[in-house]
């Protein structure tokens, strides 16, 4: 069994990634999208964290950053998630049609 | 000098009778309204007769002024915002009139006689108008009369004679129209108003072109101004200015061709016709041209045309009134006629003599008219003579002083009118050696007309079978005392009246033109001068004549008197009903023209007022009318209307450059373009965040195959 090295990391990172992805484009209900955007960043602190382990401390400064950010991005987003269910009583992303011509 | 330094206050007296006339009468008994008016003017005679008998004294201490001269206020001046103008010399003048008044042998005449005059005939009204409506509004119209005839008078420059001129004009206007329940005298009064304004433009173009000469319409300034020597005799504009004048005094005094409204007067009530309309209004024609004679002598040829105009008038309206039945037609064609002799006399230059038959006529014609007026009365209002007869009996006061006045103005001796008259036909004969002694024959064949149709009014109202119906006849009363009274005083008169103008010839001093002689003085020698000028060759002897001369001339014109009395003797004292007119039985077109006045009327309503058409084309006052309309209505309305065409077709063109160029090409093509433009674009915005979330992904993930392959 071979030493656990960067490459695997980056994999699972990159599947991460990956399934954030798709559940951002497919999934309709809102919070499941905010949630793959979470899955998202967090393939992206799961990179730094890696990188930090070889080249110094200042990926998991990053990564610090990125949770922050990713908190704050999930508090506005659940706020304008409750201002839109108000407006429309729903919360499916196809249905947020507006932004057209 | 009391009477002379308030002589503003004679005008005053009347205008304030008026004033309470319009303001009070309708509620003052006729006795009080009576007693105000004859009052007020009563006055105003007795203010000019202590004014005239002070001139003289005043006269001989300031033997350099020319009259007396006094200025209560200024009317027109620099200081009521008029701005200064240039005479004719080049002069910066400024336009001023004042209210001044002033006193001079010439005005002191007019003033006597119009308020002598007036008096009577406001005490004679009291009687004659005692039955009529209106009696109050008559006499406060009678009062502001005398109030605009004495301002007249005494104005002492042209723009407030001008008042006066148009006053007097008024309240002829309104006394002609005084029974305006009458279609006919509404008529009259316009016809004399309007015939009035003719003579009052020419007054007015006359009174600009003094200003603009002299540059001053004040008379005493004019008159040194004239008489300086500073115009030449023949100056072209102050011939002029006299024509203009004299068109006035052609409107005013009713001479050709604007006589026309005169006769139509009569349609007032009679005083007025013998106070306005004879005695006073009439002559200020004269009076203004013998106030302006400074002028006229320095005008041939405005003397010429006076002179003609005056001859010719007399003898015109001397020839109407042979045939007229209306009593007061004949005396107003009478009054036409002798107006006419004024005006020859003013323009041989004999302004004396003029003035001097203003004088004695204002007697004699008041005292016909009102004796007319008094017949009517005692006729019940009948005007026919062919209906009257045989009144010398009944009405014998009436009578006797209308005889004394026919006497008068035919021009038999001791008369008044026989002194004037002759003195005019003399005038006539003999000033500038003769070069006006054509209009002399026609002077003289007026005198026998004048003769005739006097005589023939008198021998058919007075003489002959009495012709009115039963009824009338019943009624035949002498008026009473207010009437008779004022008759027999101007009786008085018209046999005195010409004592004072007892010429030299007849072993007399000729007082009156005495009198005169400061206003008249100089003109009759720059005349003089001028007729010797061109007689020089025929020499002075002629002048040893002259009194033979004058003696045969007035014995001429005495027997052209006798023959006209003659004639009417023989043809009128025993009129019965259907009696024969002998110029009708002689030569019926001649009768027939004459008695529709030479259809003098008739040719003015074609040429002037257009009431009748020639064919179809209307001329005149009325044709202009018409023409005017037509011409409105086609050309300056068809020029509006085409202009309003043309701007709405521009509008529509330019609306459609507008609405196509402008809007379509410049402002909404830029809007379709981006508007077009914007359908790809619009295509892309699908509104779906997933979907641009997975082209993003997608971009992304070409743009990391792209790089990572290259």
């Amino acid at each position: 069994m071979a030493e656990i090295g960067i490459l695997h990391y980056l994999i699972v990172a990159a599947l991460l990634f990956v399934l954030g992805v798709i559940g951002v484009l497919t999934r309709r209900n809102v919070v499941i999208v905010l949630m793959s955007i979470e899955l998202i960043l967090n393939a992206v602190n799961l990179n730094l964290v890696a990188f930090s382990r070889m080249w110094g401390l200042h990926g998991q400064v990053f990564s610090i950053f990125v949770i922050t950010d990713a908190a704050a991005e999930a508090a506005v987003g659940l706020g304008i998630l409750i201002a839109f269910f108000r407006n429309k009583e729903t919360v499916n992303v196809d249905e947020v049609d507006l932004m057209k011509w | 000098m009391f009477f002379l330094e308030y002589i503003w206050l004679i005008p005053l007296f009347p205008a304030c009778g008026a004033a309470i006339m319009f303001f009070f009468g309708r509620k003052l008994q006729k006795t009080s309204v009576s007693a105000v008016c004859v009052l007020a003017v009563l006055c105003t005679f007795v203010m000019a007769l202590g004014a005239f008998l002070e001139y003289p004294a005043y006269a001989k201490a300031n033997p350099d002024k020319l009259g007396y001269e006094t200025t209560l206020y200024t009317w027109l001046g620099s200081d009521s915002g008029l701005p200064n103008y240039l005479t004719l010399d080049g002069r910066s003048a400024a336009f001023r009139a004042d209210a001044g008044f002033l006193f001079d042998p010439l005005s002191g005449i007019w003033l006597l006689f119009v308020t002598g005059v007036g008096t009577l005939i406001h005490i004679y009204s009291t009687g004659y108008m005692a039955h009529e409506g209106g009696y109050y509004r008559f006499f406060g119209y009678l009062n502001l009369f005398m109030f605009s005839m004495l301002t007249l008078i005494l104005a002492n420059n042209y723009a407030l004679m001008f008042v006066g001129w148009e006053g007097v004009g008024l309240c002829s206007f309104l006394l002609i129209g005084f029974y305006f329940q009458r279609k006919s005298a509404g008529d009259a009064a316009n016809k004399a108003f309007i015939t009035n304004r003719i003579g009052d433009a020419g007054f007015i173009l006359g009174l600009l072109t003094i200003a603009w000469l002299f540059g001053s319409i004040q008379f005493t300034k004019v008159t040194e101004m004239a008489r300086s020597g500073h115009f030449a005799i023949g100056d072209h504009w102050i011939t002029i200015a006299t024509l203009m004048l004299f068109i006035g005094a052609c409107g005013k005094s009713a001479q050709l061709p604007l006589y026309v409204w005169l006769p139509d007067a009569m349609e007032g009530p009679t005083p007025v016709s013998a106070l306005i309309h004879a005695a006073t209004m009439v002559t200020a024609g004269v009076y203004m041209v013998a106030r302006s004679n400074a002028l006229f002598v320095l005008a041939p040829t405005s003397m010429h045309t006076v002179a003609i105009v005056g001859a010719l008038t007399a003898i015109f309206a001397a020839s109407i009134g042979l045939v007229q039945n209306d009593i007061k037609r004949v005396l107003a064609y009478s009054t036409v006629s002798q107006l006419g002799y004024m005006f020859l006399a003013l323009g041989v230059g004999a302004f004396a003599a003029g003035v001097f038959h203003v004088f004695t006529h204002a007697f004699f014609k008041a005292l016909l008219f009102l004796g007319a007026g008094s017949v009517i009365h005692a006729m019940s209002g009948e005007q026919d003579m062919r209906n009257m007869g045989d009144l010398r009996g009944r009405i014998k006061t009436t009578y006797r002083t209308m005889g004394i006045a026919t006497l008068a103005i035919a021009g038999i001796p001791i008369f008044a009118g026989f002194f004037s008259k002759d003195e005019i036909l003399w005038q006539t004969w003999s000033r500038e050696s003769g070069a006006y002694r054509f209009l002399w024959y026609i002077g003289y064949a007026t005198a026998l007309m004048t003769a005739f149709y006097m005589f023939r009014l008198v021998y058919l109202t007075f003489y002959g079978r009495p012709r009115m119906s039963h009824d009338v006849e019943h009624h035949i009363h002498e008026s009473p005392k207010s009437m008779t009274v004022p008759l027999m005083i101007l009786a008085f008169c018209s046999i005195f009246a010409g004592f004072l103008g007892w010429p030299h010839s007849l072993g007399g001093s000729n007082r009156f033109e005495r009198f005169l002689e400061p206003v008249f003085a100089k003109e009759g020698h720059v005349l003089q001068a001028e007729g010797e000028g061109s007689q020089l060759a025929a020499g002075k002897h002629e002048e040893e004549h002259t009194n033979s001369t004058e003696y045969l001339l007035m014995f001429l014109s005495v027997g052209a008197a006798g023959l006209g009395w003659f004639l009417a003797y023989r043809s009128y004292h025993a009129a019965d009903k259907g009696y024969t007119e002998p110029i009708a039985a002689a030569a019926p077109p001649v009768y027939n023209t004459l008695l529709n006045k030479y259809y003098v009327d008739e040719a003015y309503d074609y040429a002037f007022i257009g009431r009748r058409k020639i064919g179809n084309v209307r001329l005149g006052a009325m044709g202009l009318g018409e023409a005017s309309s037509w011409f409105d209505a086609h050309v300056v309305d068809g020029l509006v209307n085409g202009a309003g065409r043309i701007t709405r077709t521009f509008s529509s063109i330019s609306k459609w450059f507008d609405k196509w160029i402008i809007d379509g090409v410049g402002v909404n093509g830029p809007a379709i373009l981006a508007r077009a433009l914007s359908y790809p674009a619009r295509a892309l915005q699908w509104g779906l965040v997933q979907w641009y979330a997975l082209v993003m992904v997608i971009g992304l993930v070409g743009f990391v195959f792209y790089y990572a392959w290259r």
